[in-house]
């Protein structure tokens, strides 16, 4: 039982970790994201709820996902033991299903007939499209127009699941315009539409309940560690976009004090070169999309453009939770060039046969500095939160290489 | 308290037996010279209320003119303090016409809220309008702005339960923005007759005017929103007119457009009840 106050019992009422989170919505949207988390509330005591999920994930996305003890780029990086938490062997190949499965479940609950969703990379879209079409509803995906051509494999995936792409060229056709197209269908469709945020922010309910439906990967992962180790590990690792994965495996283990909790977070040409994504690394408090946490903006407060490789990580924010953590100091955030995680993206194939998506490959880029200062005798699980097929064009070209 | 301008505003529309007109440009767009000669023309045909809006890199609840408005101002590099600045020149010039800053929360929030009540104050800025906080987050602005006499303009909407009216009605002050469809600004127009009752509640709750807008373009459906609001809000309709002007490249010619819809609007309006 956690202690009151403690760190895992946030948010509070008022959809708040510490001085970061909130519900920063138009009007008009107020009431639907008070009624999501009245239904959230009645859903987490209702065991068909949990039933219903516990069996999907199960059966259709095939958790638990392994603990695998990554040998050989243990021995390559020289230090502490590393494990990967395979998250990118579930079903639409990566964790995004985790969260998706748990909204649209509680859309059906609510009687909505329409799903709209957001995506960068196009993971998030793939599990929205996926669930969808498992359940029969409609959905409608809106995609930056840079994503979309960046992420074709993706984008054709979708449409042969069902879904709708919107392209959305406003603003600068990146994920956070994405967001703000489908704020705007929302707005409009209020009536009918369950919008199926991917990742850990936006308006309470949000940020509490995609962490709740991503905390089974540290759920799982503390069980399998404490069964292989009879421990738990030293650090845990994972990359930050918005931060689902991150805040999924970390959040069973905040009141571990011991375990130390490491973001990475996307640095694109640097944090000191203006093109990056390092939100907490490079960015100041403000209010975006629902929630009032770090954001990259300039001095008259208008929001930054993102940069980085990786479509997954190219978000100018990042979940309130991960606000609160790096404020209170109970977890570390380094981050990593685009440079470093293409390397880091052909260590692990190369290795360990497995074919990181950019986004884990940058907390693997990191991984080597944490594991040495930790040593041997120690334990590092890593969240490999995606697999790196859908990036094997872009990294084609990164690498100069035609495909 | 002395009555504010916009209370006043309200009033005088009353006597006279019609609703306000409150019309909507974007401040910057493209420039802020040519804003403010827009504002003057604005005044100078009828518009009893000004919203002067803020730019911002991501409008979520603004369709494509207003969201195009902001990327033209932007580009000109117009920040929250030109904005004010804006203002205080018209204020220096009209000291009776009520000006709102419409805009969304994290320039505000950047520039701190007490920094920005003072300088809105000094700018003669009437209201303010922030889309996205709601009244469950605007307390801190709101606080700084009661210092300065500003009025915090609240949003009711029709997904506004009469439960939550009276949430909405709690703290607001100067009078209340009804939108009139669930959508974005300048999405289609609602049918007076769907929103008739809800206005009347929102006025007979928050005790305050009651302003209509998103979707009123012409002089028409103006009308018809004048015979149940106190007030008529046009925004996209204006800025329009910028935006043709960013195509043809003649920002001569918006002031002159921008006054001649603004005559046609407050024309039609006044004729309203009396139809």
């Amino acid at each position: 039982m956690a202690k009151p106050n403690a760190l895992s019992q946030w948010p509070d009422e008022k959809g708040r970790f510490g001085e970061f989170g909130g519900r920063y919505v138009a009007e008009t949207l107020m009431p639907l994201v008070l009624d999501l988390e009245a239904e959230y509330e009645a859903a987490k005591q209702d065991p068909a709820f949990e039933a219903e999920m516990q069996d999907l994930w199960t059966h259709y996305v095939g958790r638990p996902s392994p603990l695998y003890l990554a040998e050989r780029l243990t021995e390559h990086f020289g230090g502490a033991k590393l494990y990967l938490k395979r998250d990118e062997l579930n079903h639409t190949g990566a964790h995004k299903i985790n969260n998706v499965l748990g909204q649209v479940l509680l859309a059906r609950r609510m009687g909505k007939t329409r799903i709209i969703a957001e995506t960068g990379a196009g993971q998030h879209g793939v599990a929205t499209a996926t669930v969808c079409a498992r359940f029969g509803l409609p959905c409608t995906v809106f995609m930056g127009e840079a994503d979309v051509e960046r992420q074709k494999p993706n984008v054709f995936r979708m449409k042969l699941l069902g879904a709708e792409i919107v392209p959305v060229s406003s603003g600068t056709g990146t994920l956070k315009d994405a967001m703000n197209e489908a704020l705007r269908d929302w707005v409009t469709n209020v009536e009918n539409t369950f919008y199926v945020i991917g990742t850990a922010a936006g308006p309470h309910p949000y940020p509490q309940l995609v962490r709740d439906f991503q905390s089974i990967i540290g759920r799982e992962a503390r069980a399998q560690i404490l069964e292989r180790e009879g421990r738990l590990p030293d650090a845990l690792m994972a990359c930050i976009g918005g931060g689902s994965n991150a805040i999924g495996l970390f959040h069973p283990f905040l009141e571990d004090e011991d375990v130390r909790l490491i973001g990475v977070e996307a640095a694109g040409h640097g944090v000191d070169s203006g093109a990056h994504a390092a939100s907490l690394n490079g960015g100041a408090p403000g209010i975006l999309h629902g929630n009032r946490t770090y954001l990259l903006q300039d001095e008259g407060g208008q929001i930054a453009d993102a940069h980085s490789i990786s479509a997954g990580l190219d978000y100018p924010g990042i979940g309130p939770e991960h606000a609160f953590l790096r404020d209170t100091g109970r977890a570390e955030y380094l981050s990593c060039t685009d440079d470093d995680a293409l390397d880091a993206f052909q260590l692990c194939t190369r290795l360990e046969g497995i074919l990181p998506a950019l986004e884990p490959a940058h907390a693997l880029a990191r991984a080597g500095k944490v594991l040495r200062e930790i040593g041997e005798g120690g334990i590092v699980i890593l969240n490999m939160c995606g697999r790196g097929d859908k990036d094997v064009f872009s990294v084609a070209e990164a690498l100069g290489e035609a495909v | 308290m002395p009555t504010s301008r916009i209370t006043a505003r309200f009033d005088k529309a009353r006597t006279q037996g019609r609703a306000a007109l409150v019309a909507y440009i974007m401040a910057g767009d493209p420039d802020l010279e040519t804003s403010y000669r827009n504002l003057i023309a604005l005044r100078d045909n009828g518009a009893d209320i000004i919203e002067i809006g803020a730019p911002f890199t991501d409008p979520m609840a603004d369709g494509p003119s207003i969201q195009r408005a902001g990327q033209r101002s932007l580009r000109a590099g117009t920040q929250l303090g030109d904005v004010l600045a804006l203002a205080a020149r018209f204020r220096a010039e009209d000291s009776d016409t009520p000006l709102i800053l419409m805009g969304y929360a994290n320039p505000v929030h950047h520039m701190g809220y007490t920094s920005f009540a003072a300088a809105a104050g000094e700018a003669g800025i009437d209201g303010v309008i922030t889309v996205d906080l709601p009244p469950e987050e605007d307390h801190e602005l709101r606080e700084a702005l009661q210092v300065r006499d500003i009025s915090v303009i609240r949003l009711a909407t029709p997904t506004t339960s009469d439960k939550r009216l009276q949430i909405v009605a709690d703290g607001a002050s100067g009078f209340v923005y009804f939108v009139s469809v669930t959508g974005v600004t300048g999405a289609g127009a609602a049918r007076p007759a769907e929103i008739a009752s809800k206005i009347a509640r929102a006025r007979e709750v928050a005790g305050l005017p009651v302003a209509v807008g998103f979707g009123v373009r012409t002089g028409d459906q103006a009308a018809e929103m004048a015979e149940i609001a106190d007030g008529v809000v046009v925004g996209s309709a204006f800025v329009d007119h910028n935006g043709e002007a960013a195509v043809t490249g003649d920002f001569e010619a918006a002031p002159k457009k921008i006054g001649a819809l603004a005559k046609e609007l407050s024309e039609a309006i006044a004729k309203a009840r009396r139809a």
